[in-house]
């Protein structure tokens, strides 16, 4: 029995790893969003971060240097992003999807040079108390600190919307964009910063992936997690606590069908694959059958272009 | 109005210099890395068939998904329809695989037209009955869409004689397209392509319909006003949409491929996006930009090739194209600023 317990430990402490990107990517999402700007291009943002980690990484050896450096190129790249759609006035769907499209190839085209070079040992904390603890230890110690931090953060999102100032200035201009530049807000920028945060966090993402999860660089290696964060979003219903619950949910139908398909158990692979997309449709349908709801839930201006006349 | 046309060049040529700029970053020889980019592709006659062959499926959703962008309707789920398409029309060739007959081949279009059809109709529905997202849900099941492929090809469809390969039986000689010439690739599916753009130009520029999608595009308050049914124009123009890609999809499997596995379709239904908008939403339009993006593919596959660079490469240039495209779209939206003005001072 005791012998069940820890596995289920250490299954626990792999689900929350495997969500680890999702969640720092679709927090960084939510906040995008929540200021009113759809950007789908998560997928080609995270897989910018991934590439640009490891090239860091093996060509400096320096693993904060990586990080940092994943989130700078992320920032960089939604950089594109928020020039077109906020200075431009372009369309958010086209943009982000020329995004993904674009940082799918450029990544592949940076990454000619990397393909089978071995990733470095990420440093992990806590390994002692990983071991001499049953059940709790592979749950609670023995992470990366990227894991500590992508836990944190959907709390530290929950507060910054709810409590400061600044929140209530993003959700503004994710509501009502006129309102909140008539009151002196300038819309336009805000949704820069949100844009650019969203960036920064898709590229850690990103990173955590090419240089922690599968410490490698693999040609679109991002393997549509980008798509599966935009939908977490949605599943959440734009709230940062759901976004942890939704991202542990689909992290474990991941790490579950792994198990399954070692098992042998009977239901293809492919439908539990497909079960997070099949739910998002399924929350999306109840949110927004009652008009009320939806404008609960969603930012209203969500992937409206917002011009100001001078 | 000419400039409307006219900025799709301009995006054109950026694009090219700016994968000159980054060949050159990546330490190649711009010109010779374009060269093998944009003319070596093209410049013998199998390599011509091959660019209408990639052209062909990029033009039919284009076609379709211009139907929907025109009237503000996101569909940019044609990948799923695409492949839905192909699973519904690859089963019923899959049914006839020992057997011939001229009409099991239209029966196989058929299927793959409705099939893209219903499965654009999930959006669509959800989003006349139950007012959600069409972007969000149509880009959601394009996964759940390749995953259904997947599961089939490996399993229940995969072939009994196929070493557990995740492919199906080939498809017998009565369900594939008929090559138009011998040794060359390029099939009767580019008919198909050509009767979309002819039909949807009719249909947009000719029909009450047409009019009616344009009005919706422009002003929905418009629409609304003029007492148009906007809940059967969305359920139509998904349904013409759904329909043009899953014919890509039939066409792509009953063409070159000739059977089902995993990887039936480069993205093409993403792509075609890219190939809507810069043929600027218009059926003559989108020929000419299935061709420059078509290209964009070969030439991607010749440089790895040539240059040892990986394929992805393709969609470099495919983003830079919607990039630029996009950006230059501001010069029109300057334009009207301008004239707008200019009218007002007229007025005072």
């Amino acid at each position: 029995m005791s012998l069940d317990i820890s596995f289920i430990g250490i299954l626990i402490g792999s689900i929350m790893a495997s969500s680890v990107p999702l969640i720092l990517a679709a927090s960084g999402e939510l906040i995008t969003e929540r200021s009113g700007v759809l950007n789908l291009g998560v997928e080609g943002m995270m897989i910018i971060g991934a590439i640009s980690g490891f090239a860091l990484m093996v060509i400096t050896d320096n693993l904060f240097v990586a990080i940092v450096g994943s989130m700078l190129s992320g920032v960089i790249i939604s950089l594109i992003f928020g020039f077109l759609t906020q200075s431009l006035l372009t369309n958010h769907v086209a943009t982000g999807l020329a995004l993904t499209i674009f940082g799918i190839g450029l990544s592949a085209m940076l990454g000619k040079n990397f393909v089978g070079i071995p990733g470095k040992e990420f440093p992990i904390l806590f390994s002692s108390l990983r071991e001499s603890i049953p059940f709790f230890g592979p749950i609670l110690f023995g992470h990366s600190i990227v894991l500590y931090f992508a836990f944190a953060l959907p709390f530290l999102t929950n507060y910054f919307l709810k409590k400061t100032k600044l929140g209530l200035v993003v959700r503004a201009v994710g509501d009502s964009p006129v309102s909140a530049s008539n009151q002196g807000i300038n819309v336009i920028l805000v949704r820069y910063c949100c844009i650019l945060y969203g960036g920064a966090m898709c590229g850690l993402a990103g990173a955590y992936l090419s240089l922690i999860y599968t410490p490698q660089w693999i040609e679109n290696m991002t393997a549509g997690r980008g798509w599966i964060a935009l939908a977490l979003v949605v599943f959440a219903t734009w709230s940062p606590i759901k976004v942890l619950i939704g991202a542990l949910i689909f992290g474990g139908i991941t790490i579950l069908q792994l198990h399954m398909q070692a098992i042998g158990f009977r239901i293809p692979v492919q439908f539990l694959s497909a079960l997070p997309y099949l739910m998002t449709i399924i929350v999306l349908v109840v949110i927004s059958r009652d008009s009320r709801k939806i404008k609960l839930n969603t930012p209203t201006s969500l992937g409206r272009i917002f011009y100001k006349e001078k | 109005m000419a400039l409307y046309f006219f900025t799709p060049f301009i995006a054109i040529i950026l694009t090219i210099l700016g994968g000159g700029i980054i060949f050159y970053i990546l330490g190649f020889n711009p010109i010779e890395a374009l060269k093998f980019y944009f003319i070596t592709p093209i410049s013998n006659l199998y390599g011509l068939s091959e660019l209408l062959l990639k052209a062909t499926p990029l033009c039919l959703i284009a076609i379709g998904l211009s139907f929907c962008f025109k009237s503000n309707n996101w569909n940019i789920g044609a990948e799923g329809q695409l492949t839905f398409g192909a699973i519904v029309g690859g089963g019923v060739a899959l049914l006839f695989y020992n057997q011939e007959g001229f009409y099991i081949l239209p029966l196989v279009i058929l299927a793959g037209a409705i099939g893209g059809m219903i499965f654009a109709l999930i959006p669509a529905v959800l989003k006349t009955y139950f007012n959600t997202n069409e972007i969000l849900v149509s880009l959601m099941l394009v996964y759940v869409s390749k995953l259904l492929l997947d599961y089939l090809v490996v399993g229940p469809w995969s072939n009994p004689e196929g070493f557990n390969f995740p492919e199906t039986r080939q498809f017998s000689d009565s369900s594939r397209m008929p090559l138009l010439f011998e040794g060359l690739r390029i099939h009767a599916g580019i008919f198909l392509a050509l009767a979309a753009v002819m039909l949807s130009w009719f249909i947009l520029y000719k029909t009450y319909l047409g009019f009616q999608i344009k009005v919706s595009g422009l002003s929905l308050k418009t629409a609304k006003y003029a007492g148009f049914k906007g809940k059967t124009m969305i359920l139509v123009v998904f349904m013409i949409s759904g329909a043009c890609a899953g014919l890509a999809g039939v066409g792509e499997i009953t063409g070159p491929i000739g059977q089902l596995h995993r990887m039936i379709s480069p993205d093409y239904g993403f792509t075609a996006i890219i190939v809507a908008f810069l043929g600027r939403l218009n059926p003559f339009g989108i020929i000419f930009a299935s061709l420059v993006v078509a290209l964009t593919y070969l030439g991607a596959e010749t440089a790895q090739i040539f240059l040892q660079i990986p394929k992805y490469t393709g969609q470099v240039f495919q983003g830079m194209i919607l990039f630029f495209l996009l950006a230059s779209d501001y010069l029109l939206f300057f334009k009207v600023k301008i004239l707008n003005l200019k009218k007002n001072e007229l007025r005072h």
